[in-house]
C-alpha cells in the first residue's frame, strides 16, 4: 500500500450540522426527525470520524454505514449494510445507518453515487463501489493502527472492530483509531473478498429498521413535525390534463382553521390549514371547476378500441425479439392458436399516500419527504422553488411503500409550490387517499395478442407477441427511449439477451412486438413494472400451447428450456418441491410458470381449488429465486412472500378504470387489496447459484398470476384472459 | 374543550367536535404512530384499542368518545416495546415498510386478548388490516408465536 498523506477530512457531523444550520433548520432549534440515524441516536457533539465516504465510527465502536439508496420495506438497507461490513471487517451488532443527503452528494460531486432506487437495482446496482467502500475503511483504519505502533501495514489484521498486529498481539478498535484514520489518503486500489471468505454477505441477518416499527417510534415522512408547520391538502385535475377554470374559496375560508386557499400551478388548488383533517374538509366546500378538454370524453372503452388497433397495426410498432420468420411459420403450421389478453390500469396504493414538507426562506428551500430517488426530489425542489439546487435540500425520510410509484418527484413540486407562497412558514402536504389514487402514474392497460403453430408432432416451429400498450418511458423517462421511439423496458423478460430479463425458449420463429398506444393517462413504474404483464401473456399462452400439442406443460417448457439451464433449474425446483406429476390431493389442481427479469430467474407452481360456486382458493404457491447471489436469503424470501400480495392482488381484484376522462376508483371501497384471509401459503425457494448479481424486490411477482391462472384453468378447464380475474365466473 | 384519556393520562383536546381521533393523536398528541391509510375505515393503519377493543380512529368523530373511554395506541401498548406481539414481531422480522404495522400489531394485540390461542381461521377473521408489502405470511406465524409465549399482556 502506498503511504498515506495525512490531509484531515471535514468530519461528517460538522458537515451536517452545518448544512442544516444554513438551511434554518438547526439554526431554528428544530426538532430534526430527519436525521434519522447518525445525529437522532447519540446527542450532539458526540464525535466520531468519517473513514472513507462510506463509515463513520464513534469512540464507542458505532459503525455508522452511508445508505445511498431508498429504504421502501424492500430490506436494501440491511443488505446494502452488510455488503459494506462485509469488507469493513465490522463487529455487526455496533452497525448503524444513517442516509447521506442530495445537498451533500451534490456538494460532494456524487461521491455516493446514484442514489436512486428502483428496478430492483438497489443492491446490484451498487454492490461494487460499496463492498469498496468497506475495504477502502478497513484499509485506512489498518494503516492508522500499523502508524500508531510504527509497524508494517501487512503485519496487521482486522476483525469484529478489532485490529490486531499478529506478532506482538496488541490490539486496538475502530472507535479509538477512527480518528486517526479518517486523517488519512483513502487508497484508490483494493481488493475485494472471494464469495468463498464473505461472512456477513449471504447470512439471514435481521434487518436493522425493526425495532422502531413495532414501536411507532419511526419516523416517516408523513410524521415529520417542524414549529410553526401548517398542513395542505391539494386536489389537481381529475380529468389528466385538465386545468382550473374557477373555485369558490369564500366558504372554505370560513371554516375552522383554514389559513390560506391556493392555486397551485394551472392544474390544482390547495387549502392550508392548521389541521389536514381541516384543510381535507375546506378543500372539498371548493366548488372547483374545470376547463377539461377533449380528454374528458375518454373512457376504458374507448382505450379499449384504441388498443385494438394497435393488435394488428403497422404503424408505430417496434421490434422486440426476432429469429426465422414467425408469420409464414405460423401460417403454415399444422395447427394454430391464437388469443388475446388483457390487463387494466393499476394503482401502487402505497400504503402511506404521497406527501411532502417544504420550507421556502428567501434564497433556500428545503423539503422533508420519502422519495425513491433523493437526488430527483432536489432537483424538483430546486425548479419549483425557482433556485440552484445548491441553495435547497432534500431530506429523505422512511418510505411507507414506494413500488415505483415514489420515484416521480409530483408531491415534491406540490408542496413546493404551496410553501412558496407561505415563505418562512413549513408546510405539509398530504394527499388524500382519494387524490392519491386520482393521481398515480398507472400501471399501463394494455391488450397482447398471441399467435402459434405446432406442427404434426405438436412442436412449436413458430410464435408472434404483438403488445399493444402505452409506453412507461415515453411518459415517465422519454430520455430513455431509444433513439427510433422504441421503449426497450416495455420487453422485459422478452429480450434475445442481457440481464433485464432474457425470453429462454428456444423457438425457432418468433416475432415480439410493441405497439406503441399512448393515452392521456400518465403511466410509471409499478412493481415488476412490464414482467408482470408480459409474464401473465407468455405463461398464461406457453400454457395453452403445451394442451393443444396434447403435452405437459412441464415437460413442454422443459423441451424449450433445454438450452437456458437457468431458466430450466428454477422450474425443475419448484417442480420438484410441488411434486408435479403426482396426482394432488382431492379437488387441488396445479399450474406453473417461469420468467427471468431484473437479471434474476424465477418459477411458480401453484395448487388451487375452485369450489362449486365458483369460488377461487389459492391454497399454497411455491416459488424459486437465481438471483446470483443473496446478500440476505432470509430478505430475499420475505420479498418472494411479499410480491406474492402485489401480483395476485392486481390479477384477483384490482382495476382502475377511466371514465369521463379520470379513474374512476378512488379508495379501497372500489379497489381491493389482498388481506391475510386471501394469501396463500408461500414457500420460497432461495437458489442462488454464484457469479452474477440479479435483482430482488421484483422479479418474483410476475411468476404468481401466471403459476395461478395456469392452476385455474386445469381446475375449471376456463382460460382467463382477461383481468382482473374477478370478471369473470368460474363456474 | 374536550378530554380524552389517552394511553393512561387525560388530555385536552381543542377541536370540532366532528375531527377524527385519528388527527387529534396525530396532530395534537404528537402520537404518530398511528397512521393515516384511507380515512373510510377500511385499511386499518390507524387501529387503536378503545377500552380494549380495536377501532379504526380515522372514522371516530371525537364528539362520540367519553372522557372516561382508554383510548391506546401503538406507542400506549407496553412501555419498552416489548409487548409479547411486539416482541414476536420482532423475533420474525415482520415489517417490511413498516407503515401499516402499528395497527397490524394493535389488531393482534387485541385478538390475543379475546382469543388466547386463535386458529389461523381465527386469525385471518380478525386481521383485516390491509399491508401493501404481503408480510401477512408472517404476521400469522408471529401472532401464533405471540400466542404461544404469552397470550394476554403481562
Amino acid at each position: 500500500m502506498t503511504i498515506m498523506k495525512s490531509t484531515t477530512n471535514v468530519s461528517r457531523r460538522q458537515f451536517l450540522f452545518s448544512t442544516a444550520a444554513a438551511g434554518g433548520g438547526l439554526a431554528l432549534g428544530l426538532y430534526a426527525p430527519w436525521l434519522t440515524h447518525a445525529l437522532a441516536q447519540t446527542p450532539l457533539g458526540a464525535d466520531g470520524s468519517e473513514v472513507g465516504a462510506w463509515v463513520f465510527i464513534r469512540p464507542n465502536d458505532d459503525v455508522m454505514i452511508r445508505i445511498a439508496r431508498s429504504e421502501m420495506g424492500q430490506g436494501t438497507l440491511t443488505g446494502l449494510a452488510q455488503l459494506v461490513a462485509e469488507e469493513l471487517e465490522c463487529d455487526w451488532n455496533k452497525v448503524k445507518t444513517e442516509y447521506p443527503t442530495p445537498g451533500e452528494n451534490l456538494a460532494r460531486k456524487r461521491i455516493w453515487g446514484d442514489m436512486s432506487t428502483g428496478g430492483s437495482r438497489g443492491i446490484r446496482g451498487s454492490q461494487e463501489y460499496v463492498r469498496k467502500g468497506g475495504a477502502v475503511a478497513r484499509e485506512m483504519l489498518i494503516q492508522a493502527a500499523a502508524n500508531a505502533w510504527q509497524v508494517p501495514a501487512a503485519e496487521c489484521k482486522a476483525a469484529s472492530s478489532i485490529i490486531t498486529h499478529v506478532p506482538s498481539g496488541r490490539t486496538t478498535t475502530y472507535g479509538k483509531i477512527a480518528g486517526a484514520a479518517a486523517g488519512l489518503e483513502p487508497p484508490t486500489e483494493v481488493k475485494l473478498k472471494e464469495p468463498k471468505d464473505w461472512k456477513i454477505i449471504g447470512k439471514p441477518l435481521l434487518r436493522l429498521d425493526t425495532a422502531d416499527k413495532i414501536t411507532g417510534k419511526q419516523v416517516y415522512a408523513i410524521d415529520v413535525k417542524l414549529p410553526g408547520m401548517l398542513n395542505a391538502s391539494i386536489m389537481d385535475a381529475p380529468v389528466f390534463g385538465a386545468k382550473v377554470k374557477s373555485y369558490d374559496e369564500a366558504r372554505a375560508k370560513a371554516m375552522p382553521g383554514v389559513r390560506h386557499v391556493l392555486k397551485v400551478g394551472e392544474t390544482a388548488v390547495a387549502v392550508v390549514a392548521d389541521s389536514w383533517w381541516q384543510a381535507n374538509q375546506a378543500l372539498k366546500e371548493l366548488n372547483i371547476a374545470w376547463e377539461e378538454g377533449p380528454n374528458n370524453k375518454v373512457s376504458s372503452e374507448s382505450i379499449h378500441a384504441f388498443l385494438q388497433d394497435g393488435l394488428d397495426a403497422k404503424d408505430g410498432t417496434f421490434v422486440g425479439n426476432k429469429t426465422g420468420d414467425a408469420h409464414p411459420a405460423i401460417a403454415g403450421a399444422a395447427k394454430k392458436l391464437e388469443a388475446v389478453y388483457f390487463a387494466p390500469f393499476e394503482n401502487h396504493f402505497t400504503m402511506e399516500p404521497m406527501n411532502a414538507t417544504a420550507l421556502v426562506t428567501g434564497d433556500r428551500c428545503e423539503v422533508w419527504g420519502a422519495t425513491q430517488n433523493a437526488e430527483g426530489g432536489l432537483a424538483a425542489a430546486a425548479e419549483a422553488a425557482g433556485l440552484s439546487p445548491t441553495q435547497c435540500e432534500f431530506h429523505k425520510l422512511h418510505l411507507g411503500g414506494g413500488f415505483g410509484r415514489r420515484g416521480r418527484q409530483d408531491y415534491t413540486t406540490k408542496a413546493v409550490l404551496i410553501a412558496k407562497q407561505v415563505p418562512g412558514v413549513p408546510i405539509k402536504l398530504i394527499w388524500s387517499r382519494e387524490e392519491d389514487m386520482r393521481q398515480c402514474t398507472y400501471r399501463p392497460v394494455g391488450l397482447c395478442k398471441l399467435q402459434a403453430g405446432l406442427d404434426e408432432q405438436g412442436n412449436l416451429v413458430g410464435l408472434h407477441m404483438r403488445v399493444s400498450a402505452p409506453s412507461i418511458l415515453a411518459s415517465a423517462a422519454p430520455n430513455r427511449l431509444d433513439k427510433d421511439g422504441r421503449d426497450s423496458a416495455a420487453f422485459q423478460g422478452l429480450n434475445p439477451s442481457g440481464a433485464e430479463g432474457r425470453f429462454g425458449y428456444a423457438i425457432p420463429n418468433l416475432l415480439i412486438e410493441h405497439a406503441i398506444r399512448n393515452t392521456h393517462v400518465p403511466v410509471g413504474f409499478w412493481r415488476g413494472v412490464n414482467t408482470n404483464q408480459n409474464a401473465i401473456w407468455l405463461e398464461s399462452f406457453i400454457d395453452e400451447i403445451a394442451h393443444a400439442a396434447g403435452k405437459d406443460p412441464l415437460e413442454f417448457r422443459r423441451k424449450l428450456l433445454a438450452n437456458s439451464p437457468k431458466h430450466l433449474a428454477v422450474l425443475n425446483a419448484v417442480a420438484e418441491r410441488i411434486a408435479w406429476g403426482t396426482a394432488p390431493p382431492s379437488g387441488v389442481h396445479r399450474g406453473i410458470a417461469q420468467f427471468m427479469g431484473y437479471g434474476s430467474y424465477c418459477a411458480g407452481a401453484a395448487e388451487v381449488a375452485v369450489n362449486d360456486g365458483g369460488k377461487l382458493k389459492i391454497q399454497r404457491l411455491v416459488i424459486a429465486i437465481d438471483s446470483g447471489y443473496a446478500v440476505n436469503p432470509q430478505q430475499v424470501a420475505m420479498q418472494t412472500e411479499g410480491s406474492v400480495a402485489f401480483g395476485l392482488g392486481a390479477m384477483l381484484y384490482q382495476e382502475c378504470t377511466v371514465k369521463d376522462g379520470r379513474m374512476a376508483q378512488e379508495n379501497l371501497d372500489s379497489y381491493q387489496m389482498m388481506l391475510m384471509e386471501d394469501f396463500p401459503k408461500v414457500e420460497a425457494i432461495v437458489m442462488p447459484s454464484g457469479d452474477f448479481w440479479g435483482g430482488v424486490g421484483e422479479p418474483t411477482i410476475s411468476v404468481a398470476a401466471p403459476a395461478v391462472l395456469n392452476a385455474v384453468f386445469a381446475a375449471t378447464g376456463k382460460r382467463v384472459r382477461s383481468l382482473p380475474l374477478k370478471n369473470t365466473k368460474l363456474t | 374543550m374536550a378530554k380524552l384519556n389517552v394511553n393512561g393520562k387525560t388530555v385536552d383536546i381543542n377541536a370540532e367536535g366532528d375531527m377524527p381521533l385519528l388527527w387529534v393523536l396525530r396532530e395534537q398528541l404528537g402520537l404518530t404512530g398511528t397512521k393515516y391509510g384511507c380515512g373510510i375505515a377500511q385499511c386499518g393503519a390507524c387501529s387503536v384499542h378503545i377500552d380494549g377493543e380495536v377501532q379504526r380512529s380515522c372514522s371516530i368523530p371525537i364528539r362520540s368518545l367519553k372522557s372516561t373511554d382508554k383510548i391506546v395506541t401503538i406507542e400506549g401498548l407496553s412501555a419498552d416495546g416489548d409487548h409479547p406481539v411486539q416482541k414476536a414481531w420482532l423475533a420474525l422480522d415482520v415489517p417490511q415498510c413498516g407503515y401499516c404495522q402499528s395497527g397490524q400489531i394493535m389488531a393482534a394485540a387485541a385478538l390475543l386478548q379475546i382469543t388466547p390461542k386463535p386458529t389461523d381461521a381465527a386469525i385471518d377473521a380478525a386481521m383485516t388490516n390491509v399491508c401493501r408489502c404481503g408480510t401477512y405470511q408472517r404476521i400469522r406465524a408471529a401472532v401464533h408465536h405471540a400466542a404461544a409465549s404469552n397470550g394476554k399482556q403481562g
